[in-house]
């Protein structure tokens, strides 16, 4: 599994492992899985523009994503945000069915933005990933914390100077980044599961953010890793092995964290009736 | 309460100077020209009845919230100040979301910079020394998320403090905390005011704690601001007044007691209400400055 044709899904698993630990840290952080969910998938009708039209599905992907993840900001502002990103992801899903029935030749490509072709990753698709990867990375490194201050206490943020609704707009366009570079490889479905799944999962078992974002890597790591191996040798999609292995790490994480909570509380049972034995 | 707002225009060297604040939101006027001006190291607390408009004020007083129309000067952050501490009235915290005491009080230290924070020996004992002042270091390894109200109450004030600021705004942080703790943090207030100079802006339902230590109150209803020392506040008729409910004010022995009585209101209060509460600024006990240098 190791042949010239796989490495390519290697590298581009790993890179894609390493965003979606990052910028999926703070999705869940900030409680926005279901914008997590409506980019990637609105996204995918931006892409099926392109292909109609004739241009680079990585532009419409790209186009859709960003301006998805802008309109859900600043309009989720005023409103209840999980009813703007609903409508947003319906009217951009309507859009991409109604491109799709007027360009049935290239059907089949943009369905592989749904599931993914991570098997069929060619190298010419890797250095975009790596320049737009490169560009989330930077972005949630400089932005490290006023992301956590916002996300966390958005009332007390404008104190320290940081305006938390110019970071969800922020927050939105590095989504749509991490979004644009992941989707042709890994497909939607799968992004999603990895943007959500590994992070919550590392959240149960540390409790310091510094150390929660490279396990949260780890964790998508280790979950693409064992997808790509499973799908080669089984013959079934990576996309199903992804989504598997992102839910089982995330009930893992909250069984660690089932543990965490009750085995200090047994102990100290235990001592509170040791000193009562003794007394 | 036709005009009532106190006249201390251009009050040199104050820290919050605050004029003519008119805030309306969906339509409704909340604020109706509120001015206020603290000096360094005043402790003013605010008072008024649920929905009198305390939390909307303070959130104009920081910035959050732009004033329909009126003019806010507030202290900046530099290098030397933390310019404005503000602790809200209520904070959703995630219980699972991976940050511990610690955490949340750093942040309140550099949370706007850029970069990746890699704290020095110093950084993480000023944190823990805040984080000590307000009692909160015997859990500052626990999960912000995880703790009960008082806690994090005593956390976020952690927060809102340890960038040395020159001006606090504190909605209601007294709310959750057990007798012991609340008596605590005001007396870590009023140190702080002494030894750094911070100028306090509180709101709180309970006045008894804080009546040792107010140089001044602020009361709000029906949309203006009527401030006084408080002495011409706290009393039965004034306040019985301003909440539109029996309210007793005890004094016995040097101590203040406030408490919502309806009972035991004795008839002469009802007649006797003050022309100062109907609302001249000029007259006798609720206009003009008590202490704080101003
Ligand atoms: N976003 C809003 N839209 C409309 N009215 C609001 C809004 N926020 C607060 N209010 C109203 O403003 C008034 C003052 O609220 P608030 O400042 O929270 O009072 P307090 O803190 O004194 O209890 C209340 O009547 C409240 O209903
Ligand atoms: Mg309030």
């Amino acid at each position: 599994m190791f042949e010239d044709f796989m490495v390519n899904a290697w590298e581009a698993g790993t890179i894609v492992a390493i965003i979606a630990g990052v910028v999926g840290f703070f999705v869940v952080l900030r409680g926005n899985s279901f914008l997590a969910h409506a980019v990637p998938h609105g996204a995918f009708a931006g892409a099926a523009g392109a292909v109609l039209i004739g241009v680079d599905p990585l532009i419409g992907l790209g186009v859709f994503a960003a301006g998805g993840a802008l309109t859900i900001s600043v309009l989720g502002r005023r409103a209840r945000s999980d009813v703007i990103t609903a409508l947003s992801l319906a009217m951009m899903l309507g859009l991409g069915s109604f491109f799709l029935s007027r360009s049935s030749e290239y059907s089949a490509e943009v369905f592989s933005l749904l599931f993914g072709q991570i098997l069929g990753v060619s190298s010419v698709q890797i250095v975009p990933m790596i320049v737009l990867g490169a560009v989330c990375l930077a972005a949630v490194g400089l932005l490290y914390r006023p992301l956590l201050i916002a996300s966390v206490l958005p009332e007390m943020a404008p104190s320290r100077g940081v305006n938390p609704q110019i970071i969800t707009v922020v927050f939105g366009f590095i989504l749509a980044c991490a979004t644009t570079m992941s989707v042709p490889i890994v497909g939607a479905l799968l992004m999603f599961a990895l943007l959500v799944g590994p992070p919550a999962a590392a959240r149960f078992v540390t409790r310091r953010p510094v150390t929660a974002i490279p396990l949260s890597v780890l964790l998508a790591l280790v979950t693409i890793w064992a997808s790509i191996a499973l799908a080669y040798v089984s013959d079934w999609p990576v996309g199903f092995f992804v989504t598997a292995i992102s839910a089982l790490i995330y009930v893992a994480g909250r069984g660690v964290s089932a543990l965490r909570r009750r085995v200090p509380a047994s102990r100290n049972t235990a001592r509170v009736e040791a000193e009562a034995v003794a007394a | 309460m036709t005009h009532s707002t106190q006249e201390w225009n251009d009050v040199p060297g104050a820290v919050l100077s605050a004029r003519d604040i008119r805030v309306t939101l969906s339509g409704k006027l909340i604020l109706d020209g509120v001015d206020l001006d603290v000096a360094p190291g005043e402790f003013v607390g605010l008072i008024g009845a649920n929905g009198a408009g305390k939390t909307t004020l303070l959130r104009s007083l920081l910035g959050v919230l732009k004033p329909t129309s009126g003019t806010v000067e507030r202290p900046r952050r530099d290098a030397r100040t933390g310019g404005v501490g503000y602790l809200p009235q209520k904070v959703a915290l995630d219980v699972d979301a991976p940050l511990r005491a610690r955490d949340v009080v750093a942040l309140g230290l550099d949370g706007g910079r850029p970069g990746i924070p890699l704290h020095r020996r110093a950084t993480r004992k000023r944190v823990d020394e805040t984080l000590d002042a307000v009692n909160a270091l015997s859990f500052a390894e626990q999960r912000i998320g995880e703790m009960s109200g008082g806690q994090q109450q005593r956390v976020l004030l952690a927060h809102a403090l340890i960038s040395d600021p020159a001006l606090l705004l504190l909605d209601e942080p007294l709310a959750n905390l057990d007798p012991a703790s609340a008596y605590d943090i005001v007396t870590l207030l009023d140190r702080l005011r002494r030894t750094h100079r911070v100028a306090i802006v509180i709101t709180a339902h309970d006045m008894n704690l804080l009546l040792p230590v107010m140089d001044r109150i602020v009361y709000l209803a029906g949309g203006r601001a009527v401030t006084g020392s408080p002495e011409a506040v706290v009393r039965s008729d004034v306040l019985t007044r301003l909440y539109g409910r029996p309210i007793r004010v005890i004094r016995a022995e040097g101590r203040v007691m406030v408490i919502a009585d309806d009972a035991g209101i004795p008839d002469e209060v009802h007649h006797e209400l003050p022309a100062e509460v109907a609302g001249a600024s000029g007259s006798s006990g609720l206009s003009g400055s008590s202490g704080g240098g101003l």
